[in-house]
């Protein structure tokens, strides 16, 4: 984050455009925080970004590099595609818990399993936003949704899938962090995870993920704060923020 | 073409799924992505073996959904992209495939048709005629189809196809059935040097020096998905006018039309032979593009003959576009061989005479 006198500064790979996100939502933040990291490994000119079906769809409009659309889940498999064809371009796929973790379950794991050289930025705010707040694969367990109205019930919906551990029983990923976007300590770690993971890429290590835990105040049915307190709290204890993987070693196996 | 017997100077004896692989090798395809299902499997098998020895690159992805996505990834990214499949597979690539037709981007798709629905069989059909030619996945779209008869057009098509893709971003699809895949024929392979592609500056290649760009199936402005969709027609109107193939034989005095596809419209050729011998006036069209479909042609020969026998392995698929062609003018009678069987030149030449003689 460039500070200067006047304060904070929109960063170069980050377009004017005003977001359509809801107040509150971590897709503003994530979306900045990836720009500035562009803006400082300078690779915003050879980077290809791969939007989710999600609320980050547009994400085109926001973020000042080459952008593609995946159909729905295929996100991580039209990533490879191009990291196939342009080995020297940096190229991540942004996606949602639905996008990720439900229709695109075998394309995230199958491309982290090959070791696939690109950064996958994952979304986990546990709910499908952009359809209306259904149940995602994360959701927790008693969580209200649309489509678990009484609360996410585990013998017959299954409990919230955790990404990073399931992804850090696989031999070749070579950077796994969860993180949270519920404080400013938070967005601080985001910002780095992202870093790391795009640093990686920039030197040829492999495959980077980061599960970034995000808020959705539209659907968590809270106030922007109390979101984040849901994510610090709540989502965090479900899903643990750390470090899972690092130069190929699993910390958490 | 290490396994391939050459049976004189320029002649290579090849299974047609062999043939297309090397096709696609030649036409200069950077990227190919496939997943195993009978009867294509010597095609990836042969493509696993082959691209990596010329630098290319080869993934066995984790489902068909994921090699199409993976074809979509390489063509938005400039490179020239290729998937086959067959019958069951290609219905999970029909996602992909109106993804890749919603962004105009180039790709070939090579259907080796088995029987179906569901699992079917691996025996060779014609049953995906109505899938290739009216779109196939969701929405308002249509994709070029090309249907071999043969080894060698299995192999002069595949390497047709990229051209035709980059001609006019669009996919292509290579229509054929088990019987062209796993025949062996000798066949001249397509020689010199790869075609070059035409310059792609709408790919995604990083914005150096120029804007960032985008590629998009999701027009959410007003008018902006009816204004894409009449573009997408309009090149579709470009590609029927120059681009439709078709093949006759002995269509110049003949009064009993047979019409057929890929394998059937070989057997149909000797049949037409069959028939000539023994003085009967017949004749042959072979559509070699299903879509864009020589509707017109067929019209002019429906006004000509006494009638028209359409012979397909399916229950009547390109039926349907024979009769919307012909447009009552003339009778149209139907032999099929749904199932897996493949009908013999005695069966069509009996089928013909049958009508000869009402």
């Amino acid at each position: 984050m460039k500070t200067t006198k006047s304060g904070y500064r929109r960063p170069a790979s980050l377009t004017k455009a005003p977001m359509h996100y809801c107040a509150g939502c971590g897709h503003s933040t994530a979306h900045k925080l990836l720009a500035e990291v562009l803006d400082e490994l300078e690779i915003s000119e050879r980077t290809i970004g791969v939007a989710p079906v999600g609320c980050a769809v547009l994400a085109y409009f926001y973020l000042k590099c080459d952008i593609a659309e995946a159909a729905h889940g295929r996100t991580p498999a039209v990533a490879t595609g191009i990291k196939r064809a342009l080995p020297d371009r940096i190229v991540f796929s942004y996606q949602g818990d639905g996008d990720l973790a439900a229709i695109g379950l075998a394309e995230t794991i199958h491309a982290a399993n090959r070791g696939e050289q690109i950064t996958v930025v994952f979304i986990n705010n546990t709910v499908y936003g952009m359809t209306g707040g259904q149940m995602a694969p994360t959701t927790l367990v008693g969580q209200v949704t649309a489509t678990s109205p009484s609360g996410r019930e585990s013998a017959t919906m299954g409990g919230p899938l955790r990404m990073c551990e399931l992804l850090n029983t696989l031999d070749q990923p070579y950077y796994i962090e969860r993180v949270a976007l519920d404080s400013h300590a938070g967005v601080l770690a985001t910002k780095k995870a992202l870093r790391t993971a795009f640093q990686a890429q920039v030197e040829g290590r492999g495959y980077s993920f980061v599960e970034i835990l995000s808020a959705c105040p539209t659907y968590f049915h809270r106030s922007p704060l109390e979101s984040l307190k849901f994510v610090g709290g709540e989502m965090a204890k479900q899903f643990p923020v750390r470090i899972f993987r690092k130069e190929g070693v699993a910390l958490h196996a | 073409m290490k396994g391939a017997v050459t049976v004189e100077s320029k002649r290579v004896l090849m299974t047609g799924n062999e043939a297309a692989a090397e096709a696609a090798i030649r036409a200069g395809c950077q990227c190919y992505f496939g997943y195993p299902i009978t009867p294509q499997n010597e095609l990836i098998a042969y493509m696993a073996k082959h691209m990596p020895a010329h630098g290319r690159v080869f993934i066995q992805a984790e489902s068909e959904l994921a090699a199409i996505s993976m074809v979509f990834g390489a063509s938005l990214a400039g490179a020239r992209a290729m998937t086959s499949s067959s019958s069951p597979g290609i219905s999970l690539k029909q996602e992909g495939i109106s993804y890749l037709a919603g962004c105009q981007l180039p790709a070939v798709i090579i259907n080796v048709q088995r029987g179906g629905p569901g699992l079917g069989n691996i025996d060779p059909a014609q049953g995906d005629y109505f899938q290739a030619t009216k779109g196939g996945g969701h929405g308002d779209y249509h994709i070029i189809v090309l249907a071999p008869a043969s080894v060698q057009e299995m192999h002069d098509m595949t390497f047709q196809a990229f051209d035709l893709a980059d001609q006019y971003r669009i996919p292509v699809m290579i229509l054929a059935d088990g019987r062209v895949g796993q025949m062996m024929e000798p066949i001249r392979l397509q020689e010199g040097p790869a075609p070059i592609p035409p310059a792609k500056p709408w790919a995604l290649t990083g914005a150096k020096g120029r804007a960032p760009q985008c590629i998009r199936s999701l027009f959410l402005e007003e008018g902006a998905l009816e204004k894409h969709n009449l573009a997408l027609q309009e090149c579709y109107r470009r590609i029927a006018a120059a681009d439709t193939k078709l093949e006759e034989t002995h269509t110049a005095d003949c009064e009993w039309l047979i019409a057929a596809w890929g394998t059937c419209g070989r057997i149909g050729k000797g049949a037409v032979q069959k028939a000539r011998a023994q003085g009967i006036k017949a004749g042959l069209i072979r559509p070699l593009t299903l879509w864009p479909f020589p509707y017109e042609r067929l019209a002019r020969l429906g006004a000509q003959v006494k009638a028209l026998l359409v012979v397909e392995m399916n229950c009547g698929q390109m039926l349907e576009d024979v009769r919307l062609a012909v447009n009552g003018a003339t009778p149209v009678h139907f032999s099929g061989y749904p199932g897996g069987r493949v009908p013999t030149v005695s069966d069509v030449f009996n089928a013909l005479t049958a009508l000869v003689r009402q």
